[in-house]
């Protein structure tokens, strides 16, 4: 059976680095069977955080090669084989042990958000009607697994560290579902532009490269969400209607 | 006692899928205060991995649907040993927890006139399940997790309860540890709501991550509450079956549900050769007739690919042994066939199998627009679980609740698709509702400290050095479980294979007494996996037990040796509960009798 090396890293809180485990690679297998092999017989507390191993619950994220992808998500097949493949975490969050990083920020940022606010139901049964259509944008951003690559990989975060002012791709993402839900009332154009840092982020698509539910994150999301900012806070016009009409008079949801 | 960091709730839910995070919201809404533990972090829990949709009669795509239907036909798949009191009061209640979920934000797929559009599913007469593609459990998962945060719930994740914390008959607490530090700690509570899914990781293929360790039933078991229906256990039809790696991985329903239809090596469509009397009169005779009704028509019934996962998974098992299987052991699901019907067909399949087109592009080079997937059986789901009063999810312990997958009585012999979102919907509603209601008329517990220190010492203790020559591994154990459980007390059982897995389990527990874990304490998978290890070993044993003490077959437990139905066992639940001297005893209770009424639905729906 052919062999693959691996250089994982490997410390804590503080320090630590790459380590070399050579394993037996089989017909199929994916960077996150191999580290459970090598944690089963070599090293066997090695920290691994994971969970469905399908690509759909976005726990197992890492530096494969230096980008960051699911582990389980990637085969050892598409991998060079003249190189050692290095495996290290998500370096825009801090270190906890070995391949899990401290993600606990994204879980705090998200409750910063004003949440779903709908107008009342349609029908007597409390359900709305709400064409295809229209769901489908918001689909679209709702695929999201929650794996915090967009994170990781964008430089607001990574190297600037703006983590006090910046809420990074996949909040972005987020506050766009909510605003182009069909059924949403709530405005949160203000509160993206300034207290989320919208601005700070300068479309490189860096976020929508790595995405593993290829979410046009920049595009479709953020794109759209600087437009919207754009219209609410710095148009003279809308400004004054808004003033005149209250609130929610010019704001339709598009 | 040793000193741990403490917290105060009222009621304190263990897990963060569907049903512990509806439970927490429920609890939260009754105005107590309401801690949620869970093993991984938010949003990750195996109500993601659903796939298909929720069951509930909302009659928005067939107006012929009611709760009626669904009552009879969830009796029907689970033969009737389900408790028809939960059958009812879920079929009664999982319109309304659907459209909740919708004004929470989840956005379904919709029907032409703007509704929550349903879709076919095996044991189900109409289209019933609300999706959102294929990726609905993400749906309800994140719409729960979004509109829980925002409700004072403290969260705790990465957290796994050790044990249950008792005075008297009564829980009290439960103690923790936290995984990133290794760290315990130490929640007290009025009430405490159990739900922590399956124990699928007690099987060699399974569609589970490695939390399902049967935490819940194993934690309830030991504070004295009962088990009850543990011979059941859900075998997908269809899981992956090649590449290795992806072995087990499930593979919706939704592709049969969509036209997809099995296929023999030889091209035979063999689920036409082979139907329960009692589903004859609702399958298509032809196959055409089983396409339209895949395309929505109502004049048609249903193809046999969706009779009930029981059925289906034996009669690939039975292609699989008689020598019909594909090259790597399963046989074909073919959605592909599908553009002899329809013109855009590709297009179609990507539409409404998204994830499953990307599952098989990414892991397996397969396009399953063009090509047929390769499947076979996968260890899903457990039947079996905490035995729990229907109305309030209270088991034999005081103040001890459980909800979803952990809890029993919903599903009986076996689960129909979609049944699984809804059961989280509605009875995590009601646990979290009845848990916060005991929790506001009783007072807090006394945490006994040598209760606590016992089992920090018990957890600890693997630690300690071992002598070397006799010193195991946690990963070991565990393997040699799953492939035990898998030969012996699999799809298929006998008497003495059953009786060999009931005394290996014993031997393997006496293994699991000499693992020894080396290194730190945080975030040490080899210590979890060694602690998970008891659990799953005391859920595998009640497994093994109730299987050889149901001398039949039924639902999904088929016994090689009493190949038939016995109408005497039929109207048993066996019941499993720890004895005065710590061992596993069983007992059989009769199945609870149906009111007239609701026996004249299940006649009716025929």
């Amino acid at each position: 059976m052919p062999k693959a090396t691996f250089l994982i890293w490997r410390g804590d809180r503080q320090a630590g680095a790459f380590h070399e485990h050579t394993t037996e690679v089989s017909e199929g297998m994916v960077v996150l069977d191999a580290l459970h092999q090598i944690q089963a017989e070599q090293a066997n507390d090695l920290a691994v955080r994971w969970n469905c191993k399908a690509g759909k619950c976005g726990s197992c994220s890492a530096e494969i090669n230096g980008t960051p992808r699911l582990m389980c998500m990637a085969r050892m097949s598409d991998l060079p084989k003249d190189a050692p493949i290095t495996v290290e975490p998500m370096r825009a969050f801090p270190p906890v042990r070995d391949l899990v990083s401290d993600v606990s920020w994204n879980f705090e940022v998200k409750k910063r958000i004003k949440p779903f606010k709908p107008r009342p139901p349609d029908a007597e049964d409390g359900s709305w009607r709400m064409a295809q259509v229209d769901v489908d944008r918001v689909q679209e951003f709702r695929k999201c697994i929650e794996c915090f690559l967009c994170q990781d990989v964008c430089h607001v975060l990574r190297e600037h560290r703006f983590h006090d002012r910046f809420v990074g791709p996949r909040f972005l993402v987020h506050v766009a579902a909510l605003e182009m839900h069909p059924l949403d009332t709530e405005d949160r154009a203000e509160e993206v532009a300034k207290a989320g840092g919208l601005g700070y982020c300068n479309i490189t698509k860096c976020c929508t490269h790595v995405c593993p539910e290829n979410i046009k994150i920049t595009d479709n999301a953020i794109i759209p969400l600087k437009e919207r900012a754009v219209d609410r806070l710095y148009d003279p016009i809308a400004k004054a209607l808004r003033v005149l009409g209250g609130r929610g008079a010019t704001r339709a949801k598009t | 006692m040793s000193e741990f960091p403490t917290h105060k709730y009222d009621v304190l839910v263990v897990g963060a899928g569907g049903a512990g995070l509806r439970a927490a919201i429920e609890a939260s809404a009754c105005g107590v205060s309401v801690g949620l533990v869970c093993k991984s972090l938010l949003g990750k829990a195996h109500t993601v991995m659903a796939e298909g949709g929720i069951a509930a009669a909302l009659a928005t795509t067939d107006d012929r649907d009611d709760w009626k239907v669904h009552f009879a036909d969830t009796m029907r798949g689970g033969q009737y040993l389900n408790h028809w009191r939960m059958v009812e009061l879920h079929a009664k209640e999982a319109p309304q927890c659907v459209r909740e979920l919708e004004g929470w934000g989840a956005l379904f797929d919709r029907t032409a006139d703007g509704r929550i559009l349903q879709r076919h599913f095996g044991g189900h007469k109409y289209p019933r399940l609300a999706h959102v593609g294929d990726r609905t459990g993400l749906e309800m998962i994140r719409t729960l997790q979004d509109h829980g945060v925002h409700r004072g719930i403290q969260v705790h994740m990465e957290c796994t309860v050790v044990t249950l914390l008792t005075e008297a008959d009564r829980v009290i607490g439960a103690l923790a540890y936290d995984r990133d530090t290794g760290r315990f700690r130490l929640f007290s509570a009025r009430a405490v709501v159990l739900a922590t899914g399956g124990v699928g990781r007690a099987y060699r293929i399974t569609s589970n991550s490695w939390e399902y360790t049967g935490d819940g039933h194993s934690l309830a078991y030991h504070a004295g509450a009962e088990l009850i229906d543990m011979e059941f256990v859900q075998f997908h039809p269809t899981g992956m079956v090649w590449p290795p790696g992806v072995r087990g991985i499930l593979v919706t329903e939704s592709v049969r549900g969509e036209g997809g239809v099995l296929r023999n090596a030889r091209g035979e469509r063999f689920m036409f050769k082979d139907i329960p009397q009692l589903y004859r009169d609702q399958t298509a005779a032809t196959e055409e007739e089983g396409w339209k009704y895949t395309q929505g028509d109502r004049n048609s019934r249903r193809p046999p690919e969706l009779l009930t996962r029981d059925h289906v998974a034996r009669c690939i098992v039975r292609e699989i042994k008689e020598g019909r299987g594909t090259p790597h052991g399963g046989v074909w699901l073919d959605i592909s066939w599908i553009k002899e019907k329809l013109a855009d067909s590709a297009a179609h399949i990507q539409r409404k199998l998204p994830s499953m087109y990307h599952q098989f592009k990414q892991l397996a080079d397969i396009d399953i627009t063009k090509e047929p997937m390769e499947v076979g059986p996968t260890t899903h789901y457990i039947m079996g679980g905490i035995r729990v009063d229907p109305e309030t999810q209270m088991s034999a312990v005081r103040g001890l609740f459980a909800a979803g997958e952990c809890a029993a009585g919903l599903h009986g012999a076996n689960r129909l698709g979609g049944n699984s979102l809804s059961d989280l919907l509605v009875f995590g509603k009601r646990g979290g509702q009845y848990a916060a209601a005991f929790a506001k008329e009783h007072s807090d517990g006394e945490v006994s400290s040598k209760q606590v220190d016992e089992s920090v010492r018990g957890a600890l203790r693997l630690f300690e050095a071992g002598t070397a020559s006799d010193e195991e591994s946690p990963y070991r154990i565990q393997s040699d479980l799953q492939d035990l459980m898998h030969d012996l007390v699999g799809i298929v059982r006998t008497e003495a294979e059953l009786v060999r897995a009931i005394d290996e389990i014993g031997r393997l527990r006496a293994r699991a007494g000499r693992v020894r874990v080396r290194g730190h304490r945080e975030y040490n998978p080899a210590w979890h996996t060694a602690l998970d290890l008891s659990h799953l070993l005391t859920a595998s044993e009640s497994i093994a037990r109730a299987a050889r003490e149901r001398r039949e077959s039924r639902g999904a437990h088929f016994r090689d040796d009493y190949p038939a139905n016995d109408p005497a066992s039929g109207a048993v639940n066996l019941v499993v509960r720890k004895s005065e001297d710590g061992s596993m005893q069983i007992r059989r209770l009769s199945v609870p009798e149906m009111p007239e009424e609701l026996k004249r639905i299940i006649k009716e729906s025929v």
